[in-house]
Formats: structure tokens, sequence, C-alpha cells
């Protein structure tokens, strides 16, 4: 049975072609896996993609570097999809403007902390220098937390892995935690969502409203931005 | 859709050539981010920035799903299971404390920097 499956198998794995569809697919099938369980922020069907394409290259027997050939098709389009957030960023430039101190600073501390706090975490835990600098870019978009991890020597597919559980973490207990620090302001949930949970916790802070997501989608750029300007020089600190 | 798409990936295109050009530390879609970014800012006429619909099209449907463009990069971890075994500790102890330290740092500045400078309005 095995071998037969195998045997037909083997044809089709050379061609891009099939990879691109077995990740299309897993990400269809994760979609609706999600919608059945309520949205749930913990049935990421980002999560659940990665797991369903992972489990079909280990199956198939095949190594990361022969999926990836073909679903490197897919990859490509983070870049254009990455100059995208510039329409969000700009559509809501006016509230740059109006809360131009509060998102600064926040912007400034939260990327520093998210960073420097990941990388010396992993460093006193006894972590290895590859997984730190993995570590540092995590809490940003994950196009650009890819980006980031290439250029300053972390292992990008760690970081991917790393950004999307982080978001969904986010999303899970950022609202929590903002109401307990008795913080209600729809701006601040929205601007917080965006700057540590990127994607994941932006679509689940939105359901508070227009202006939660409009600084959710500010966020994401802005940290974008800001992390892929901070991350080289702070992670050089660290030898 | 087209157009849209042309333009994003000619923005794409120019922030990796000016990122080898002058050896810039940051990826070439976060230039191509800004540079996008500027010149609809720059090229508004009311108060807010003009989106053409073509562009905003190609945006909205990128954005959207971009979930999927995340997979291929992240079924790379079957290659790191070694890393993942051995190292799982520092992995998740960093991943949790670390964006937890990073949500209250976020919100607090932001809480108070807003408090001072717009008089807590909602």
């Amino acid at each position: 049975m095995i071998d037969a499956i195998a045997a037909l198998w083997s044809p089709l794995a050379p061609t891009p072609l099939l990879w691109i569809v077995v990740t299309v697919g897993a990400f269809l099938l994760a979609k609706r896996l999600n919608k059945a369980c309520n949205k749930a922020a913990l049935a990421n069907p980002v999560l659940i993609a990665i797991l369903l394409t992972a489990s079909v290259v280990l199956a198939t027997g095949q190594s990361y570097s022969v999926y990836f050939a073909g679903a490197q098709f897919v990859n490509f389009l983070l870049g254009p999809a990455t100059v995208a957030l510039a329409v969000p960023l700009a559509r809501n430039f006016r509230y740059i403007k109006s809360s131009f101190v509060g998102l600064g600073l926040a912007l400034a501390v939260g990327s520093v902390v998210s960073i420097c706090s990941g990388i010396a975490l992993v460093g006193a835990l006894g972590g290895s220098r590859a997984v730190a600098l993995s570590m540092a870019p995590k809490n940003v978009t994950t196009p650009i937390a890819i980006a980031v991890s290439q250029q300053i020597g972390g292992v990008p597919a760690l970081t991917a892995a790393l950004a999307i559980v982080g978001g969904i973490l986010s999303a899970s207990i950022g609202r929590h935690l903002l109401t307990v620090l008795r913080i209600q302001d729809h701006r601040t949930h929205g601007f917080v969502a965006g700057v540590v949970g990127s994607g994941v916790a932006a679509a689940e802070v939105s359901s508070l409203g227009g202006l939660a997501a409009a600084f959710a989608a500010l966020g994401i750029a802005l940290n974008g931005v800001v992390t892929a300007l901070a991350t080289p020089p702070l992670a050089a600190l660290w030898h | 859709m087209i157009g849209g798409f042309f333009l994003l990936l000619a923005c794409d295109l120019l922030g990796e050539a000016l990122r080898d050009a002058a050896h810039l530390p940051i990826p070439g879609p976060v230039i191509g981010m800004l540079l996008l970014a500027i010149f609809l800012v720059a090229f508004s006429r009311g108060a807010d920035p003009e989106v053409p619909p073509e562009l905003e099209r190609s945006a909205e449907t990128l954005i959207a799903n971009m979930g999927l463009l995340f997979v291929p990069a992240g079924a790379g971890v079957i290659a790191q299971t070694n890393v993942l075994e051995a190292q799982w500790l520092p992995i998740l102890a960093s991943l949790i404390g670390s964006t937890l330290l990073g949500l209250v740092a976020t919100a607090l500045t932001m809480h108070l920097a807003m408090r001072g400078s717009m008089g807590g309005a909602k």
C-alpha cells in the first residue's frame, strides 16, 4: 500500500506545482477548520496550515529543500505583500499626526523591550546565539520578521514559527492584560495589538471597532520599520 | 488589479535596488513600503491620502491572504527539529516572557504618554 502511494507520488514530486497545490490546499482546509472552531485564536489557520503542510512533506519522505523548491513561488509574494502595508499606513496617516507623542514613545519603548528581552532571555537560559537572533524580531509582522532574521544571521524558519505563535499568544492575552492594567482606550488596545502581536492580534482587536483596527494597522507597519532599523545594531551588542 | 500589482512589485524592486546600492541594513520590501507610503501621502490633495482603486484592490487581496504566504517559511521548522528539541526551554520561556514584557511596556508607555498629551480622551 505504502509502496503504491510512493510509486504514484514520486513522478509528481519534482514539479513545483505539486507543492504549491499542497500549500494552498492546506491553507484553505485550515481556514475551514478555523471557522468550525468559531475562529478561536488557538485554532489559528496559519499554524494549522503549517502543521498540515509539514505533515505532508514528512509523510512523503521529502526534504524541506525539495518542498521549498516548489513553494518558493508562494513565498516570493511576501515581498509585494509587505509593500502593500503602505496602503493602511498612508490611509491612517492622520492618526500619526494627532497622536504623535504617544505613538512614537510607545513604539520606541515597545520595540526595544521586545527585541532586547527576546535576545537576553534566550541567552540567560543557555540558548544559542542563532536562536537568540531568531527570537529578536519575533514580534513584528511575519514577512518583515523573516527578512530581518535573515539579515542578522538568525534562522528565518524558526523566526517565522516564533512570529506566528507570538502573535497567537498576544491575541489570546493582550486585551485581558490591558484590562488588568485598567487601560480602556481603543487606540491603545489597537496599537499594542499591532506592535506586539502583528496580524493575528490586529484581527482579534478589530472587533473593538474601526479606531482600534486603524491603530492596529499603524502598529504593524510602524513597528515593521522600527524593528528593521533597530534590530541589527541591538543584535550586534550580543557577541 | 494588475496595475496595482505592478506598482507593488516596482516599489519592492526599487527598495531592493536602494538597499543594494546604499548597503542599507533594512530589508528591501520595508524600504519599498516606506517609499510607497511617502508617495501616497505626498501626492494626496485632501486631508486623507487617496489610494488608487487598482492599488487598493491588489493591496487588500494580498494583506487579506497574507497568512498563506507564511506557510512555506513556517514549514521550515521541520528542518529545525534538532534545535527545537535541544533548546525548547529557552525558546518557549523567551517567547512567552518577551511577548508579555513587550505588551506591558508598549501599553503602559502609550497610556501614560496619551494621558499626558491628550487629556485622557477616549
